[in-house]
């Protein structure tokens, strides 16, 4: 049993770095509550010196959720979100799988260049893809963007799932084989539940990249009420010109939601024991 | 796996397939096919209260011919725009915020000509003769001018000229006195903040290009906006330096340079306004009054001068910049959209909303909401001189790129030579 | 009644979206299994990466092809300039600069956000608050770019002297009694790159990114056997032995992988630099200079070596990546 007192540096370096890591974010949530001028008067510490003279409103908030077309631009940002998600994280666990355990000619190759087009600037596919995409009569459509999406997020995806399903214990894909698993089930049954933590990873990574899309959105869909995201909405209410920090910090609030629900839902599976477990098991 | 399994993921295959043909496109919503609604694709830069203005100007025509404006505004317009050109899939209707572009396009052939449906007599009653040429390629016309800003002003408070007993100044160096005057009063003459994200540096340009047009004169401006003289001639490196004397001076700038590069332009503005006053003079465009705290009002707390020319008398030239609308595909309904846009009627309504300035010739002053304005539509009305910013008109390498990073650079100490010579090495050659 | 019929539209393009895939998946596989043995066995690994290969062909490999190919071409990839552009990428003196910023990034981003994350999953499994702490740290990952950016403003904001300070840094340094500091703007030149304005806007990136390595080092560190840290225990050993001695063994792998994806990002990154500096004060980075050809000055071929140039600068951490592959395969 260790006691609270040899636990004492874990729980101060801990303190620490959370605190350092808190501080800019607590400055954005506050300065999304307080009016316009008083953001550029004074800073957002001194509202937590006398906090009842704070001239809190919630007129930042109420103007960015009114904000026409909100609830239509949530909905197209999970159309858009969930399946760009969903899409590569299949693919890529899939294409994981086969790269770590299955043998055929060409495995290495194709690692080297999924390691490659990691690095690959997204921007730079716009013009052919976008050509293609007319081409195809996918240009404007979901589809099209789902698609563009799994691209750019699938060589992170292959490369972190390859990583994990390769690090997995070889005993258990014999013992499956000699009990006459095809490799579908081996897949489905053994080797997927045991990625959780690292699909998981993968997929709040993607999710937030995707939710958090601004360009690709308005290069592949365009602008259009009836497909456009929350990030659209967002970057409409602030105008180019006026510096409009009190809507900027709560739309920026607000678009964080979704994602830490996402982050929060996915969080049990990342405990431990899931290996463990089923290794004994 | 079952067989019902398989048969019951063939159907939502599927049904994705057809998916994918359901869902709304771009192409559909322009109701080439059997809608009803006719609609003309409109993409700009403007977005929050600007787009909301521009929707507001539009209503009257969507109401008078049934045409849908379908708006998209985008920040990243500089990106968004040329992407779409290039895979084939323009929007109908453009407003770029630079004649740069459009004439880049124009060039390419991307653009309809208005003398396709527009006649010359129309259009030249509507905009005055610079205007039309800084829209045209080849002698045809292709932008319609909408908004125009004035550059060349200088924003005080009366009210504190007032109390200390400041004068306008009418010449360049009874400014340079009036600004030593007030440094032996112990106060700071200029606001000065040049910092804009990821457009830092127009600011800066934007003096160095009033100061070329009051130094070195129209003609040598435009040599210098052409390239037919280089970045290192005497009268640019004059320019830079007559800028150092104010901006990288101490005792001129509230915050020294570091104060002059970190500060957001549009904050630099707020110390004419603070009790006591910060600084008593700022120079820039008309449109920095939508940056004022709301309770400044114009004509008591805030005012413009004209930017003075060097010498007593001389006229006083005036630099420009503006948004300008062009067509891509030429359709029925962009024809009328372009038609409305080139009649007077949106831009009174717009100058009605204040903060505007239009460059139409039958905008009368008195639709203008109040005197500040007023005056400046009528200094852009009877400048002798009038030039459009130059780094708008620059290639883009330069214009946006080394001209913006280079007068960072000179704020920044590095030596004025250097900064020149680079500028003109990043000078595109000839295409 | 309309809204409710969005909805509806909404969860089936969601669910056809995402069932289509899998969908796709179980239908080749079923195809496959009926084949002759021989025919699957050769097949089936077609199945499992193919779809995963089309997509990245087309929107990553060919439009990359692409971009070599017009690294060779001028502003308007019409007329063939040879090594040009790439002469013009090493010798032009911004992008001298950018290099020098890109190796400062590469080292502290990667550095600093690893072994912060790496500190953190090992603590931070010995404690009841986990998931709380977790999130903190987590958050900052969340947040849109705009709102990053906006945080960080605020930050690094700078007023003149005897005003109020309204960024966070420059309040405690004059209420240290200092004069407040321009973070973005100062110059503290190394070799023309300004290391001080650099480091300011990585610390974004480090802020942002550490969350990401938490997470994955966490579930490597929580994938530990139990035992074996206990059985380290019971032979004697502290805190820190087991730390050097079996937790960074053990998640080796996983480190690796952290630290090459945080190097791409890093190499990829240039919004930051972007919308805070625009690249001014000695602050650029190759990739917001490629931005910058590309789309500002619509320099395509410059662009295009630029993005090569990134291309190749990955191939080293390619190599050990595979060498790390293949020793993972002999093992197995």
């Amino acid at each position: 049993m260790e006691s609270f007192l040899t636990k004492l540096p874990v729980h101060v370096t801990l303190l620490v770095i959370c605190a350092i890591w808190l501080l800019p974010a607590l400055g954005l949530l506050i300065t999304s509550f307080r009016p316009r001028e008083a953001i550029l008067e004074t800073g957002w510490w001194t509202v937590l010196q006398n906090p009842f003279d704070a001239n809190f409103q919630l007129e930042n908030y109420i103007q960015v959720l009114t904000a026409e077309g909100m609830g239509q631009a949530f909905l197209n940002s999970l159309t858009i979100t969930v399946p760009a998600t969903i899409i590569p994280i299949a693919m890529a666990a899939f294409a994981a799988y086969a790269l770590s355990w299955m043998r055929f000619a060409g495995r290495q190759v194709i690692f080297f260049i999924v390691v490659g087009l990691l690095v690959v600037p997204f921007q730079m596919t716009f013009i052919p893809l976008l050509r293609a995409y007319n081409f195809l009569g996918i240009s404007g459509t979901f589809l099209g963007l789902w698609l563009a999406h799994t691209g750019y997020g699938m060589p992170l995806g292959i490369y972190l799932l390859r990583n994990y399903i390769g690090t997995l214990p070889k005993d258990l894909i014999e013992a499956a084989q000699v009990d006459g698993a095809s490799h579908m089930t081996i897949f489905s049954r053994v080797i997927l539940p045991l990625s959780l933590p690292a699909i998981a990873s993968f997929a709040v990574f993607q999710f937030l990249w995707v939710w958090n899309d601004l360009m690709v959105a308005l290069v592949f869909l365009g602008g259009t009420s009836d497909v456009a995201p929350v990030t659209y909405r967002l970057s409409n209410l602030v105008g180019s010109r006026g510096q409009d920090w009190h809507l900027l910090t709560s739309g920026a609030f607000i678009s964080t939601i979704v994602p830490l629900i996402v982050f929060f839902a996915l969080q049990r599976y990342f405990i431990r024991g899931i290996l463990a477990g089923s290794v004994k098991g | 796996m079952g067989k019902k399994v398989f048969l019951a993921t063939g159907s939502i295959l599927g049904l994705s397939l057809l998916l994918g043909a359901c869902t709304p496109t771009a192409e559909e919503s322009t109701g080439e096919r059997a809608e009803p609604t006719r609609t003309v694709t409109l993409l700009s830069p403007m977005t929050g209260e600007q787009k909301q203005q521009l929707e507001r100007v539009l209503a009257p025509f969507t109401e008078a011919t049934g045409i849908e404006v379908a708006y998209e505004g985008a920040n990243a317009f500089a990106t968004v725009l040329p992407v779409r050109v290039e895979s084939g899939d323009p929007p109908d209707v453009a407003m770029f915020p630079q004649p740069g572009l459009l004439q880049r396009f124009a060039q390419a052939g991307e653009l309809v000509p208005l003398d396709t449906f527009m006649s010359r007599t129309q259009l030249e009653k509507s905009y005055p003769r610079q205007w039309l040429e800084l829209g045209s390629v080849n002698d045809r016309a292709y932008g319609l001018w909408y908004s125009a800003s004035v550059k060349s002003l200088v924003w005080y408070n009366p009210q504190e000229f007032q109390r200390q007993g400041y004068s306008i100044p009418q010449t360049w160096s009874e400014m340079m006195q009036l600004s030593e005057q007030i440094v032996d009063d112990g106060k700071i003459p200029w606001c000065l903040g040049i910092d804009s994200g990821e457009t830092t540096g127009w600011v800066g340009t934007d003096w160095i290009e009033d100061i070329m047009l009051r130094t070195a004169g129209a003609r040598v401006y435009d040599q210098w906006v052409n390239h037919e003289i280089p970045f290192t001639h005497s009268a640019v490196k004059n320019a830079f330096e007559e800028f150092g004397e104010i901006a990288r001076n101490s005792e001129y700038v509230v915050g020294g340079v570091v104060g002059v590069l970190s500060t957001p332009y549009g904050d630099s503005v707020n110390g004419l306004f603070r009790q006591p006053p910060r600084c008593y003079l700022h120079r820039q465009g008309s449109f920095i009054e939508s940056f004022f705290p709301q309770d400044v009002t114009l004509g008591e707390d805030a005012d413009v001068f004209p930017l003075p020319p060097m010498s007593e008398g001389e006229d006083v030239p005036l630099l420009v910049a503006g948004d300008v609308f062009a067509m891509f595909n030429d359709t029925p309904e962009a024809r009328a959209l372009m038609q409305y846009l080139a009649s007077p009627k949106p831009h009174e309504a717009w100058a009605r909303l204040g903060g505007y300035l239009s460059p139409h010739r039958q905008v009368s002053l008195d639709t203008y909401p109040n005197e500040v304005t007023r005056r400046q539509a009528e200094l852009l009305m009877n400048a002798e001189t009038i030039r459009f910013d130059g780094s708008d008109l620059m290639p883009p390498s330069v214009g946006t790129g080394t001209f913006w990073s280079g007068v960072v650079n000179y704020l920044n100490g590095k030596e004025l030579d250097r900064v020149l010579q680079n500028i003109e090495d990043s000078w595109p050659e000839e295409s | 009644m309309e809204i409710l019929g969005r909805v509806f539209n909404v969860f089936l393009a969601i669910a056809v979206g995402s069932g289509g895939v899998i969908a796709l998946f179980i239908a080749l596989n079923y195809a496959v299994e009926r084949l002759p043995y021989k025919w699957r066995s050769r097949l089936l690994p077609w199945v499992f990466v193919g779809p995963a290969l089309l997509v990245l062909g087309l929107i990553l490999v060919i439009p990359t092809l692409i971009t070599i190919f017009y690294s060779f071409f001028g502003p308007a990839t019409e007329t063939f300039v040879g090594l040009k552009n790439y002469i013009f990428a090493f010798t032009n003196n911004d992008m001298q600069v950018a290099l020098i910023n890109n190796v400062l990034w590469i080292v502290l981003v990667t550095g600093v956000s690893v072994s912060v994350g790496l500190i953190l999953a090992v603590l931070m499994d010995r404690v009841s608050y986990e998931p709380i702490a977790k999130s903190v740290i987590f958050t900052p990952m969340a947040i849109s770019f705009v709102g990053a950016s906006v945080i960080w403003r605020f930050v690094y904001a700078y007023r003149p002297e005897g005003d109020n300070q309204i960024g966070l840094l420059n309040a405690i340094v004059t209420s240290l009694g200092f004069d407040p500091v321009g973070w973005l703007v100062e110059r503290v030149n190394f070799l023309g790159a300004n290391v001080l304005g650099t480091t300011a806007l990585l610390a974004i990136m480090i802020w942002l990114q550490t969350g990401f390595c938490m997470v994955l080092l966490s579930a490597a560190v929580k994938g530990i056997p139990k035992d074996m840290i206990e059985a380290a225990r019971i032979d004697g050993a502290n805190e820190f032995q087991i730390f050097w001695r079996i937790t960074i063994p053990t998640i080796r792998s996983t480190m690796t992988v952290v630290a090459t994806t945080i190097i791409v990002l890093v190499l990829k990154l240039f919004d930051i630099v972007w919308v805070m500096t625009n690249g001014n004060f000695g602050t650029e980075v190759v990739a917001s200079r490629m931005i910058k050809e590309m789309f500002k000055f619509n320099n395509y071929g410059r662009g295009s070596a630029i993005a090569t140039i990134l291309l190749i600068a990955v191939v080293p951490i390619i190599i050990y990546n595979i060498h790390r592959f293949r020793k993972q395969e002999e093992n197995q």
